[in-house]
């Protein structure tokens, strides 16, 4: 049993415990921050099976960015906490049964029939001058270049498609209409009058 | 040292229990989104663990593009929440019954 071991069990009871109250908590408030620990004990996790880089982006993308929006959400909208509770206790039992089913056929593959792997547990460390990032850098801007720009291309339409969904017409503002201003011409504000230049008679 | 069998236990683990979740929190689509993400967490999680089983790096590319469909999945998903909220004050689920599907 190393120091190794011994954290990776503690980190996985932390996470299953977080877990556990992502889906009890009665407050969404308190299910989103929840989720943000068991997010930090998954970056843990991920540093403990040496995959550096995305231990990191987990934190970065994930606590620093989509937990955000989601705590925003929950926080902006009112939502009636004892309507959302109805049938929780009605549903309880089906749930656990469902999760105990998925728990024996996941630990039947893993436990009976050993995944045809012979050579389980057996792993070297990596190196110490090994870097994660610089790795997976070279394989993602050569081999997978293409899904990566399929990746930006995904984000993007994401970004219009939130902006699209959530913006709205608000009657009574006086927005700024950027080709109402450049279509200007002078000669449409400007009125030029000919007279005579008028003045005091010699 | 860690080994592989406990490793795929634990995402198993995570990812029946937010299989329950979604049973548990039928009603609530803001803990049903929250349910998905614990979900993509589990799956990731094998992919790391085969990636370091196997000492092939392409596991955590796959896991660096799953983190980015589900950050876009969630983005749009709480659009669609707030437009939802902003028309029927409620984001009840089971009062999404309108197109009678």
């Amino acid at each position: 049993m190393t120091i190794v071991n011994i954290l990776f069990y503690l980190f996985s009871a932390i996470l299953i415990g977080s877990a556990i109250g992502v889906i009890t908590a009665r407050n969404p408030v308190h299910a989103a921050l929840w989720l943000v620990f068991s997010f930090f004990n998954s970056a843990v996790l991920w540093l403990l099976l040496e995959a550096e880089f995305l231990a990191i982006v987990l934190v970065l993308v994930y606590v620093g960015a989509v937990m955000v929006l989601f705590l925003f959400v929950v926080m902006m909208l009112d939502i009636n906490l004892v309507q959302m509770r109805q049938g929780f206790t009605k549903y309880a039992p089906i749930g656990l049964v469902v999760a105990a089913i998925v728990i024996a056929e996941i630990g039947s593959v893993v436990w009976v029939k050993k995944l045809g792997l012979t050579n389980i547990g057996d792993v070297a460390p990596l190196p110490a001058e090994y870097s994660n990032t610089k790795a997976l850098g070279q394989l993602l801007y050569s081999d997978y270049i293409y899904p990566f720009e399929l990746a930006a291309v995904i984000l993007l339409v994401a970004i219009v498609a939130a902006i699209i969904l959530t913006m709205r017409k608000r009657s009574g503002l006086k927005p700024q209409d950027i080709s109402a201003q450049v279509a200007v011409r002078a000669k449409d504000r400007v009125r030029i009058v000919k007279m005579k230049a008028e003045g005091k008679e010699p | 040292m860690i080994t592989l069998p406990s490793v795929l236990l634990l995402s198993g683990v995570l990812f029946a229990l937010s299989v329950a979740g979604i049973f548990l929190n039928r009603k609530n689509v803001i803990i049903l989104l929250m349910c998905i993400e614990l979900m993509l967490l589990a799956v990731n999680f094998n992919f790391i663990a085969f990636a370091r089983q196997l000492g092939d790096i392409d596991g955590q590319v796959f896991v660096f593009f799953i983190l980015t469909v589900a950050a876009a999945e969630s983005a749009i998903g709480l659009a669609i929440l707030v437009v939802l909220f902003r028309e029927r004050r409620s984001i009840n689920v089971s009062e999404l019954d309108s197109m009678k599907g």
